[in-house]
């Protein structure tokens, strides 16, 4: 409780206010307006939201990719200002491998060029992190020969073997097929019992929000606002099939759509 | 009220579920196996091109036989005698060897700078533009035409050949390179800085390597033009040196009547030209863009 406490006084990542806009050729458009969160050691947290809610947008500045128009994001006390390997991205585009390296160099390079590790113990950290996610078989192949799921394993291991202080997640199993999303949902989720990493996951998923985190930040979209927060850490893959996953499941449902449901109601009422 | 549309008693009737305990793929007979000796033969690229080479010299020869005119196109018999006995004398041999040197030179003098060009456009906006119009001034302005004001500047001799090799290696190769940077994806670029990679190594790391297919491509275009520029200006002014290059012996040979020796230094241009193309740069290739799977 003490320690519960503590952590609540310090998060890992604390996002105040922050307002973010970006200009297309035509347009000034507000992805979020005065957004707030904080994420904590240890937790698996999920931002959720249609799309056109800046969600990426907003992971995307938690990168140092984008700086806030308004309010600040600060890691461990610091303000975000550039990219840095502290905050390790994981994408949802396959291309994020290099594709002149292989798996083993892949995940070796940001430890090589961020000189964090030894060049010993970087090699045996890159080994380990393919081992963890199963690919040591595929060591010394170039990631055109991998399918979609083991070429996001190779991203997963590449951002964890750096032990980065927050993973950022972009959609990381969109591209990939129902099956195959699944089984990486689970890996990941087994990764976490093992190592307890800290991660920020957006997703436009309710069902993988719930399986995937331990809280949920919920956006609303034009421009993206928080619309609640909240706590998953019970529910998961052992739920799935049980009441209060769908209660979940329907009230963050309740939560996006809620205005729409609402004027939809009243129009099925009539046809009923 | 509720309709239930998962289940149909009727229809369920008819088709019974099954399942299928899976088999050893053993039994299944073919499911890889090596290809044989002629197949593999039959499918290499070096094989093809061999036979489109062997049907080429076929045709050569049947016609010249048939013309009966060595005066006006010598057999391929009579072009290799002449070939062979030349390179034999070393005359041929040293011809290239000139020529290569030249071409060496202005080659890599215009990658330098296509290196300095391209770098100073990544950096920033006003080199894009500048870079950007540089090229279409003078990617369409022949090599040759600079010839006379190449003699003008630098005289007779290799100053101005190098001078118009540069010229025909640059703009080719900065075009591409500058292309090939810009077509790197974002989420690879959005890696490649969220380890902190900035300025050099960023594009030493990551650009490059990224862009190397246009890059490639860029060399081998900036080749051909170079070998073409250097020939054409070795046919107009090999006389200033006594050791002129291969288009002096060309041009020699033609204001002898000589026309199988004329034949011979053509195919001493194209033989050249297939040795770098299929056998230097498809080794690059092999090494880097095939072995990435960036180009099948």
């Amino acid at each position: 409780m003490v320690e519960r406490g503590d952590q609540a006084m310090h998060p890992l990542l604390e996002v105040n206010g922050v307002t973010l806009q970006y200009k297309t050729p035509r347009h000034l458009v507000t992805a979020t307006y005065q957004v707030d969160f904080s994420v904590h050691q240890g937790d698996r947290y999920v931002i959720l939201g249609p799309s056109g809610c800046g969600k990426s947008t907003l992971l995307k500045s938690v990168g140092g990719f984008m700086p806030p128009v308004e309010g600040n994001i600060r890691i461990r006390g610091r303000d975000i200002v550039a990219p840095g390997p502290d905050r390790m991205m994981v994408f949802q585009e396959f291309e994020q491998l290099m594709p002149w390296k292989t798996v083993f160099q892949n995940v070796l390079f940001p430890m090589s060029v961020t000189r964090k590790f030894s060049a010993t113990e970087a090699r045996e950290r890159a080994n380990a992190a393919i081992d963890k996610v199963k690919l040591s078989e595929f060591h010394n192949i170039y990631p055109h020969m991998l399918s979609g799921g083991m070429k996001m394993r190779v991203a997963i291991a590449r951002a964890m073997a750096l032990e980065p202080d927050i993973l950022l997640m972009d959609e990381p199993f969109a591209a990939l097929d129902a099956l195959t999303r699944r089984t990486m949902q689970q890996e990941l989720l087994a990764l976490w019992d093992q190592l307890r990493f800290t991660v920020l996951f957006v997703t436009h998923s309710i069902e993988e929000a719930i399986i995937v985190g331990s809280r949920i930040l919920v956006m609303s979209p034009h421009p993206g606002r928080v619309r609640a927060e909240l706590d998953t850490g019970n529910l998961g893959f052992g739920n799935i099939d049980q009441v209060e996953f769908g209660t979940m499941s329907k009230r963050i449902h309740g939560l996006l759509f809620g205005d729409e449901l609402h004027r939809a109601g009243t129009l099925e009422e009539v046809t009923a | 009220m509720t309709v239930n549309l998962k289940t149909n008693p009727a229809s369920a009737a008819h088709r019974p579920e099954f399942e299928i305990e899976p088999t050893d793929a053993i039994t299944v007979g073919d499911v890889e196996r090596p290809l044989g000796f002629i197949e593999r033969v039959v499918n290499n690229e070096g094989a093809q091109r061999l036979a489109i080479l062997l049907v080429l010299i076929a045709v050569w020869q049947t016609y010249a036989l048939w013309l009966n005119n060595s005066l006006l196109f010598p057999s391929f018999t009579e072009t290799v005698r002449t070939f062979w006995g030349d390179i034999l004398n070393g005359e041929l041999v040293n011809r290239t060897v000139t020529s290569l040197r030249t071409l060496a030179l202005g080659y890599v003098l215009g990658l330098a700078l296509a290196a300095i060009l391209t770098t100073f456009a990544v950096a920033s906006t006003i080199g894009t533009r500048i870079l950007s119009t540089l090229t279409a001034m003078f990617n369409p302005l022949p090599a040759i035409a600079l010839l006379p004001l190449a003699l003008i500047w630098f005289g007779l001799g290799t100053p101005s050949m190098v001078f118009v090799i540069i010229h025909s290696v640059l703009w080719a190769v900065s075009l591409n390179t500058l292309s090939g940077f810009r077509s790197v994806p974002e989420t690879l670029r959005m890696s490649g800085r969220n380890v902190g990679l900035k300025g050099a190594r960023y594009v030493a790391l990551i650009l490059i390597p990224a862009a190397f297919p246009s890059i490639l491509s860029g060399l081998k275009i900036g080749w051909a033009f170079a070998w073409r520029t250097l020939v054409a200006a070795e046919l107009v002014f090999g006389v200033s040196s006594r050791s002129g290059g291969i288009g002096w012996y060309i041009f020699e040979a033609r204001n002898d009547l000589d026309t199988a020796t004329v034949f011979s230094g053509l195919l001493t241009v194209i033989l050249i030209g297939l040795f770098v193309e299929s056998v230097i740069f498809r080794a690059i290739e092999a090494r880097t863009v095939n072995l990435w799977g960036m180009q099948r």
